[in-house]
């Protein structure tokens, strides 16, 4: 019976096929590169090496590499300041209103997020609206210099993941029971210890979802740091991005991708250990 | 307390708004000056509409769009299908790969799938991008049809092989009239990420097939251009029109067919692809 079922023999074959060869292969060839020598006609060279490893140590690499993952963890923890009191606050109004809001948060995404980028560009520029508005208010008396900052390169980045932090984030709000939070205060919790000890670790599975879902994508975005940053803020996609393109070193931008495909699995296993340690407490709780 | 509250909500939806807006508004600039208004002018739409590489570039995009859309959808349907209803060998490693590919960085995917192309000689350009935008769409058309296909009921599949259908004819018959609200939000999430990717495409284009965001990406990468600003509300209406008219029929769809069942939120999201 299970043999004479063409159907699901074809499905199945087909979806192997398309992921090994658009997956497992490709992934396997940029290991491969990455241990091996830069060469100008064919891309790479057959001759066993690490030294495109022991390039990234050099302090210029390491350095961009720390700076992006500063910068990606800073977009991160906007995000999440900012997006953890919009999704409690929406998930609190009646029920009619709710998918409006969520779909408003949505519909700006639903554009090009490198038109979105440009647009961030407009109001940051040393004569853009930002300033003018400034200026004409008697806040400052000289053009801040926005564009081409660090500061610029974050909020671009804020301003394209927010609703990666704001919609899983909400979801865990939606599940929270509000009776919960009453038994904890019926008890005597004020409201810091109620939050520290009810809502926190009840909404903890959004918080790191939501982080995830903004940090990787922030590593990699080079066009924002290309739009806003100037050529001086740089992320590991901008170099990633260079080598392939520009400079033509393969085993180079091979091997940088490695390491940050190594540091988003850590993080990956990281938010694993600590989801599961949340279910388990909580079902501990559950049982005390 | 209340006010406070309200004040917020209203504050971060200002900054959702406001750049998109300014974006809008500048479009019908009359001055070259990007930030100095100059009074009402449709200047930088006759010149969108005389730019005959942009308007080339858009219908690339386009075609691209829709055809990774269309085959995405396709497989991955088909996958979501299989992997809810057999049990086959290997069924773990190929979740497995699937999240791979929606949890890595996107360039990551790209210079693997670069390296893949130069490699095995095909050329980059259309079908290059097409292979590539079809491979980032498939795990969340997947992730998509399989959260409605949880909601399904399987006896209904038994009848109808009870009555004689085959497998194939089931599905056709059965299975998929019920699941299409999900199978067309995944068509419409592929097509969004499909036309807003950047960082895959840069990498596997090629001279003979330029698309629009490669094209606004040399644009706006060195200055501010107001036919840029044209572009963009161009693109926000239609989208705008593209997302209401979705919703309509996914809820007259689901409204027929008295299903209550909750969409997927990332049947909603386009993610940074």
């Amino acid at each position: 019976m299970k043999l004479r079922n063409p159907f699901r023999t074809a499905v199945v074959a087909l979806i192997w096929a398309w992921m090994l060869l658009f997956v497992f292969l490709p992934n396997l060839l940029v290991i491969v590169a990455s241990f091996l020598v830069r060469d100008d006609v064919q891309f790479v060279r057959l001759e066993a090496s690490l030294q495109s490893y022991a390039r990234l140590l050099d302090p210029v690499y390491a350095g961009v590499f720390l700076d992006s993952l500063g910068m990606a963890l800073t977009t991160t923890l906007v995000c999440l300041l900012i997006g953890y009191p919009f999704a409690y606050a929406v998930s609190r109004l009646p029920a009619r209103v709710k998918p409006l809001l969520i779909f408003l948060v949505i519909l700006p995404f639903w554009t090009n997020s490198l038109v979105r980028t440009y647009a961030m560009k407009l109001l940051l520029a040393t004569n853009g609206l930002t300033n003018q508005a400034l200026l004409g208010l008697g806040v400052v008396d000289a053009p801040l210099r926005m564009l081409y900052t660090e500061g610029a390169v974050i909020a671009g980045l804020v301003y394209v993941l927010l609703p990666f932090m704001i919609l899983p984030l909400y979801a865990v709000f939606e599940q929270l029971r509000a009776d919960l939070l009453e038994v904890s205060s019926d008890l005597g919790a004020e409201r810091w210890r109620t939050f520290r000890y009810v809502v926190l670790p009840l909404t903890m599975p959004g918080v790191l979802a939501g982080c995830l879902l903004v940090l990787i994508p922030a590593v990699g975005m080079f066009y924002v740091a290309d739009v806003l940053g100037g050529a001086k803020h740089l992320l590991i996609g901008n170099v990633i991005k260079n080598q392939f393109l520009d400079a033509r070193d393969w085993p180079f931008g091979a091997a940088a991708s490695i390491v940050l495909t190594l540091a988003m699995a850590l993080l990956l296993y990281a938010y694993y250990l600590s989801a599961r340690m949340v279910r388990r407490r909580s079902a501990d709780d559950a049982l005390a | 307390m209340r006010w406070l509250k309200h004040g917020y909500l209203g504050l971060v939806y200002l900054l959702l708004y406001l750049p998109i807006a300014v974006l809008v508004v500048f479009s019908f600039n009359a001055s070259r000056n990007p930030y100095r208004w100059q009074g009402l002018s449709l200047e930088w739409y006759a010149r969108l509409w005389d730019n005959d590489a942009l308007i080339q570039a858009a219908l690339n995009s386009l075609l691209l769009a829709t055809s990774a859309a269309t085959l995405s959808t396709l497989i991955g349907t088909l996958t979501a299908i299989a992997l809810h209803r057999y049990r086959f060998r290997g069924k773990r490693i190929l979740n497995g790969m699937l999240f791979v590919v929606m949890m890595s960085p996107d360039i990551v995917l790209a210079i693997s799938l670069l390296a893949l192309f130069i490699l095995i000689g095909v050329q980059l350009g259309y079908v290059s991008l097409l292979l590539a935008h079809i491979t980032f769409c498939l795990p969340f058309v997947v992730i998509t049809v399989y959260a409605r296909l949880s909601g399904f009921n399987p006896q209904m599949l038994e009848a109808a092989r009870d009555l004689g259908a085959t497998d194939f004819r089931a599905v056709v018959t059965v299975l998929l009239p019920i699941i299409f609200p999900a199978v067309l939000a995944g068509w419409l999430l592929g097509f969004t990420l499909s036309l807003d990717d950047v960082v895959v495409s840069m990498f596997v284009t090629g001279p003979t097939f330029e698309i629009l965001p490669l094209r606004i990406y040399s644009m706006v990468r060195l200055g501010i251009k107001p036919e840029v600003n044209a572009l963009a509300t161009v693109l926000l209406i239609l989208s705008l029109v593209a997302l209401i008219g979705s919703q309509y029929l996914l809820t007259r769809k689901r409204g027929k067919k008295h299903e209550n069942s909750e969409e997927h939120p990332v049947g909603h999201l386009p993610a940074e692809r």
